[in-house]
């Protein structure tokens, strides 16, 4: 693992490989609901739209998304949830 | 003209850390066919995913997507519709079968793709909490009962939708 981050801080992992709009982000959030503020989702998506979509989502909830990598086709990013339901 | 600087954004976290107020989306869907019936409920379960507050007022033949049987049987139909799965010459999407052979190519190809299917979507927007709005007009033309939608619809008029529009910051016909 090269996540840019700490990796103890990683509460869940998530791979929607496979799976395109809306599940992505669908799954991410219900799994962002899971974990508490402060926490890191890891996410994996290969879905192309993913590296527009995955950083809308943390805008609009009002996550962070501490980084992104693209490896082998697909895409890991991780975010940590912030304080929105 | 207003100074940008004065501008605020209420659906941002303000400074004073009160609650930001929810987006909101309200939808229009107005179409029953399989292929449209997916639109609406794609941008509803994103809406919602992403925290927003989302209404979707079903008139006409979109009230067939709360329909708790016709809501399985939705078709897709090849006829005026030059870029549906199975490419014929219009003339021919009237021959029998043709709107039976594009259905099963659209419902090959969502399940291929592993997207949930029309019951499905539902069933996930429910459990965001998305509003479904049953045009009351479209019921009393079409001879639809409420128990005949599946449960959690509410009934309602244009005037109940618009009020419920106003307030949203995107506004969609479908």
């Amino acid at each position: 693992m090269t996540a840019p981050i700490d990796t103890s801080r990683i509460a869940s992992t998530l791979d929607t490989s496979g799976l395109l709009c809306p599940l992505p982000v669908y799954k991410a959030a219900l799994a962002l609901k899971q974990i508490e503020p402060g926490q890191v989702l890891e996410l994996v998506c290969t879905d192309p739209g993913s590296l527009e979509d995955i950083p809308a989502l943390a805008r609009q909830r009002g996550d962070v998304l501490l980084g992104v990598e693209e490896r082998d086709g697909r895409q890991v990013f991780w975010l940590e949830r912030g304080g929105a339901a | 003209m207003t100074d940008p600087a004065t501008v605020v954004d209420d659906t941002v976290s303000p400074a004073n850390g009160a609650e930001p107020r929810r987006k909101r989306l309200a939808l229009v869907a107005s179409k029953g066919t399989l292929d449209q019936a997916y639109p609406p409920l794609i941008l509803a379960t994103t809406a919602a995913s992403l925290g927003w507050e989302v209404g979707i007022y079903f008139t006409f033949y979109g009230l067939d997507i709360l329909h708790q049987e016709r809501f399985r049987k939705l078709k897709m139909a090849s006829l005026a519709n030059p870029s549906g799965p199975i490419r014929l010459p219009n003339v021919l999407g009237a021959v029998p079968g043709a709107t039976a052979a594009a259905t099963k190519v659209m419902k090959r190809w969502m399940k291929q793709s592993r997207m949930p299917d029309i019951p499905e979507f539902i069933e996930m927007a429910q459990g965001l909490d998305v509003t479904f709005f049953a045009c009351a007009t479209t019921m009393g033309v079409m001879g639809v009962e409420e128990g005949d939608l599946i449960d959690g619809c509410d009934v309602a008029g244009a005037a109940a939708f618009l009020d419920f529009a106003a307030g949203a910051d995107v506004q969609l016909f479908i």
